[in-house]
């Protein structure tokens, strides 16, 4: 008999509903494995165990007296430390934040507390989700639960480690440059990012606007596809909110893949990508070919401008975004002999934020400057229209695209956190589909050296059905998601 | 202003970047900081090769413009938990440092 904590998120809300399981016995357990991984792993900021339990003991009762109650009922889920929460603290993992506490639920929150989903807690990410390691948390790094020596990926390792380590089934994350999917891949666990617009960016603290989405992860992609469908839908509070009905991404899955054609970029696997990823990644495009799929090589010629694009977009947003803390409505402020204004705003911000923040801050304030605007930033956006007509192309000779998600495989903490231009080379192969908008996933596919590799699977805007549809065939016709970490 | 191609930022750049910015940085973060944007900036100007002749420019990647609503007024916060998270306050208000 499997522990309630190593149950799915699918397998869970059934067997509550059914009343085979009680939430509360189900959060006890959760809770008893928390304890017992987080000395490891360091995968929350903040636990809300007791308003936890209590909204398990609602659930249970409600159940018991056949009340209606939602697909989520009485089934913890972990949330990014970005996204806010009514009531319970909401840090970014920034000392700036550090003792923030908002007055309202994030629309994705309020979705979760509508189909009756039990927050267990706040994850650690990188400060202000600038990071593709977690370790510029100002809460200290999250370890990979695979190799605790390792990092666990980035920004929202806290919630990729949480599902790996069975600290929650499900977690949401924010991904702006690949922030979902490289914590899944280094984690081996499952994260979407959806397409631009397809999920509300209400009450996601911002950082670089035109980028972002907040997506889920989860252990499997039936749960994943679960997830998906509960926080997606139109919101009228987030002006990028997409207009269009909300779906079952659940319908699909199980349906066969035969006749899908399978585009396989070269630039994916070429220069810079290890060995080990290589192999694993093309064992996992054979398995695609052999459950009927028709794989072919293609060319995306813009990809090597994608990197550069997407960092100069995105420092531009962040400064941008990112002048609002100043320490009036909310916000560090230190106690001082107050001077000026201009003088205690960038002394408190010099104080509140990390040196990777303050770096994209000053380099995005750079690259919006007068006489360096047109080189950087205009530039940029028109190599990111390039970029989408690059896709845009590609997807109309192909159903998905698929490659590596990381180049490389989880590297050690402190690795390469002092070489910040290193750093930002790990996420070539996630940017582009923050760039175009376009909805990208990661599953497990493979192990090198008892470390992780993650598949990617791109699909067009809007065609998440596709991708998820491909991720779950390849998942149940593999065995990578039903390894373990060792914790 | 194709004169500020490949020109390296200085030490005073940084610093003036840092003050348009508005966050202070230490003596030795100056340091590490322009080293660090020359690769970076080094780096960036990879896209001065892309050809973007009559290319418009991507804000944002939906096709979305100028989304508007009723203008209705709706429930806000209350007071206290509007000021709940000021550092400083005073009866009603957000204390702010000398502005003038």
């Amino acid at each position: 008999m499997p522990k309630p904590y190593e149950l799915s998120a699918t397998e869970a809300a059934t067997k509550i509903k059914s009343q085979e399981l009680m939430s509360e016995e189900y959060l006890h357990s959760i809770f008893e494995r928390i304890k017992e991984a987080e000395g490891k792993v360091h995968a929350f900021v903040t636990l809300v165990e007791e308003k936890a339990l209590a909204k398990a003991k609602e659930t249970d009762n409600n159940i018991r007296k056949r009340r209606k109650t939602g697909v989520l009922a009485g089934v913890p889920v972990a949330v990014k430390d970005n996204i806010c929460t009514r009531g319970v603290l909401t840090t970014c993992s920034s000392r700036m934040l550090r003792d923030y506490v908002p007055p309202y639920d994030a629309a994705v929150v309020e979705r979760l507390s509508g189909e009756g989903a039990v927050v267990v807690g706040k994850t650690n990410m990188d400060e202000y989700a600038m990071g593709t390691t977690t370790e510029t948390s100002f809460f200290g790094a999250t370890r990979n639960p695979w190799n605790q020596r390792k990092v666990p990926g980035g920004s929202s390792g806290g919630s990729a480690a949480a599902v790996a380590a069975g600290e929650a089934p499900l977690a949401l994350g924010s991904d702006t440059g690949g922030s979902i999917r490289c914590p899944a891949s280094y984690c081996s666990v499952a994260g979407l990012k959806p397409t631009y617009g397809l999920i509300s960016r209400y009450g996601l603290i911002s950082y670089g606007n035109s980028l972002e989405q907040i997506g889920p992860l989860a252990g499997n992609v039936q749960d994943l596809a679960l997830l998906l469908s509960v926080i997606s839908g139109h919101d009228g509070r987030d002006s990028t909110s997409a207009d269009l009905p909300t779906k079952d991404y659940t319908a699909l899955l199980g349906k066969g893949i035969k006749g899908l054609r399978v585009g396989v970029p070269q630039e994916f696997l070429g220069e810079g990508v290890e060995e080990g990823v290589k192999d694993s990644v093309w064992k996992a495009i054979k398995k695609l070919e052999s459950l009927g799929c028709a794989y072919e090589e293609l060319s995306i010629p813009s990809m090597g401008y994608a990197l550069a694009a997407y960092y100069i977009v995105a420092m531009s947003e962040a400064s941008s975004n990112l002048a609002r803390y100043d320490g009036l409505r909310y916000g560090f402020r230190e106690e001082r002999d107050e001077g000026d204004w201009a003088t205690v705003y960038a002394a408190d911000r010099k104080e509140g934020f990390g040196t990777e923040v303050r770096r994209r801050i000053i380099l995005g304030t750079y690259a919006l400057s007068a006489g360096y605007y047109d080189q950087y930033y205009l530039k940029a956006l028109k190599v990111r229209t390039i970029l989408r007509r690059d896709f845009e192309k590609a997807f109309r000779s192909f159903d998905v695209l698929v490659g590596p998600t990381m180049p490389l495989l989880p590297f050690s903490l402190g690795e390469k956190i002092d070489d910040p231009l290193t750093l930002y080379m790990c996420d070539i192969l996630t940017v582009p589909a923050n760039l175009t908008g376009c909805p990208a996933v990661s599953v497990p596919c493979g192990f090198r050296d008892g470390l992780p590799i993650g598949l990617q699977i791109m699909g067009k805007p809007f065609d998440e059905e596709k991708i998820l549809q491909v991720a779950h065939a390849f998942e149940q016709n593999t065995e990578h998601h039903l390894r373990k970490p060792n914790i | 202003m194709g004169t500020n191609k490949n020109k390296r930022i200085s030490r005073e750049e940084v610093e003036h970047v840092a003050w348009l910015a508005h966050v202070n940085v230490s003596e030795e973060e100056k340091d590490a900081f322009t080293e660090q944007f020359n690769k970076i900036l080094g780096f960036f100007r990879k896209i001065d090769e892309a050809d973007t002749e009559g290319v418009p420019p991507t804000y944002q990647v939906l096709d979305l413009v100028n989304v508007q609503r009723l203008d209705e007024v709706g429930e806000s916060l209350p007071k206290d938990e509007s000021l709940r998270n000021a550092p400083r306050k005073e009866e009603r208000f957000f204390k702010s440092p000398r502005i003038v």
